[in-house]
């Protein structure tokens, strides 16, 4: 295997295992219990943990700050870098000091805008966008210089994804600005919520008529609906998801107590949907605040055990 | 017509259908590329200060109306179907965020077409610069900001990127 980096996710998608990735919600706390209570129930489950990046431009403990706390303990994180709360400079520090700290994976991403999270008042900063950031920490890791072209005396080595949106317009751009991802540096990719079936089979085929399957690994995000209410919000209110129709009237037919299982039960029929598409590589799991749930979905979804050597 | 505070939001009359003639701006801007190599040289050569203040001017008023030009000094239209990505509240240059509503509007102004969304749209009707839109555009040069982009192309400056980029 000719592997680029320390990275267990790399290791598990170039030996051709489906891969599985879960999101950790980051406190609202200096406390690090409260990371590790969260990381202790996924790193059973997934061969990465995503630390999120103040998502939803909600301010939360930062990726950092939980990626040193998980790598600390053995875990492998991956380190989510926005666009939206540092400049360049600010950036390049923080991979550095990402690396020294022993994490492998890094994930590349816009960030959502501030006017949706708790501080709209924030100064947006957008200084990259999500494909210059992915080729900046290609050259880094690379060619072992910073923009500036200022020599680095030891290089970072990460495994670098980006994320894509299947679902969002302009439909039909998107696998070509995968593409754009995958020439400016991204290695694996995560996409959007997974609701749309029709419409992640038609992006799916489209990469693979491109051949992207065979440049990045595709990793499927799916998560469970907690209500028919939860989903109405996420619809509406979470920039980018989109569920269809038949998903919300099958969410508003079941009686509300029930609700919750059978948005896990969805949840479930999905990724073992996905795992037969051609070209995808794995699932990224994501459902906020309810790191319990995610467990059972992998386990029920038939994706365990997930055990590998790691040197 | 958006209500939005954000200078990016901004639409002045008639510019949108403009716009949505991708086709006429390209040939505008190659006869308008021709014509200001020929000319700016010869300007420069009178008076250094009066052709510059002359070419941001010209270029805050013309491109300010048509495209609400930010003056980011190194100017994209071409290769973003003739459509100002500095439009694009997060300042995007190599396509659309993940945010993009299903409605195809922005997820920041909710009552304005993503600037991503039409730029994919004109570029396709563009017959010279049609592939453009797939160009990796580097970091910008905030340093630019505020100075004419004709300027800088016919400098060079504009192209310059960074020692490490790539």
């Amino acid at each position: 295997m000719d592997l680029v980096s320390n990275s267990r996710l790399e290791r598990v998608l170039k030996s051709g295992r489906f891969a599985v990735t879960a999101e950790l919600d980051a406190p609202d706390s200096a406390n690090p219990d409260d990371v590790y209570k969260n990381a202790l129930v996924l790193s059973e489950v997934c061969d990465a943990i995503n630390a999120t990046d103040a998502a939803g431009a909600n301010c939360h403990m930062s990726s950092m700050g939980c990626c040193a706390l998980l790598t600390r303990a053995g875990y492998e994180p991956i380190l989510q870098v926005g666009c939206r709360d540092r400049n360049r400079i600010a950036i390049q520090g923080d991979l550095l000091g990402a690396a020294a700290m022993g994490v492998n994976t890094v994930l590349c991403i816009t960030g959502d805008d501030v006017s949706n999270g708790d501080q709209p008042e924030a100064k947006r900063v957008f200084d990259f966008d999500s494909i210059q950031l992915l080729q900046v920490v290609r050259t880094m890791r690379d060619k072992g210089v910073l923009l500036s072209g200022r020599k680095l005396s030891t290089k970072p080595r990460f495994f670098i994804g980006a994320v894509e949106n299947p679902f969002a317009p302009p439909y039909d751009w998107r696998p070509l600005r995968l593409a754009k991802k995958a020439q400016a540096g991204a290695e694996f990719i995560q996409t959007q919520y997974c609701f749309d079936m029709p419409r992640f089979k038609q992006f799916m085929q489209r990469v693979c008529d491109l051949g992207l399957d065979k440049r990045v690994y595709i990793l499927a995000g799916v998560g469970p609906l907690r209500s028919f209410k939860g989903a109405e919000f996420m619809r509406d209110r979470v920039p980018g998801v989109w569920i269809p129709d038949d998903l919300m009237r099958r969410m508003e037919k079941t009686p509300k107590n029930k609700q919750t299982a059978e948005g896990k039960q969805i949840c479930i029929e999905i990724i073992q949907q996905v795992r037969e598409i051609a070209g995808v590589a794995g699932v990224h799991v994501m459902a906020y605040r309810q790191e319990e749930m995610v467990a059972d979905i992998i386990q029920k979804a038939g994706l365990l055990p997930r055990k590998i050597n790691q040197n | 017509m958006s209500i939005s505070p954000l200078k990016e939001a901004r639409r002045a009359p008639g510019s949108e259908w403009l716009k949505n003639h991708p086709r006429f701006l390209e040939q505008t801007y190659l006869i308008s590329k021709r014509f200001i190599a020929k000319t700016y040289p010869w300007m420069r050569k009178l008076s250094p200060r009066i052709a510059n203040k002359l070419m941001v001017r010209s270029e805050e008023v013309l491109k300010g109306w048509a495209f609400n030009c930010q003056m980011c000094g190194q100017c994209v239209l071409h290769s973003t179907g003739m459509t100002c990505p500095m439009n694009c509240p997060k300042n995007l240059r190599n396509g659309p965020c993940g945010g993009v509503r299903h409605n195809g509007n922005c997820e920041v102004v909710p009552d304005m077409p993503c600037v991503w969304v039409q730029a994919w749209e004109r570029s396709q009707h563009m017959t010279v610069y049609v592939n453009d839109i797939q160009t990796l555009q580097p970091p910008v040069n905030r340093s630019l900001q505020g100075t004419s982009s004709w300027a800088n192309m016919l400098d060079g400056k504009d192209m310059q990127t960074p020692k490490g980029w790539g």
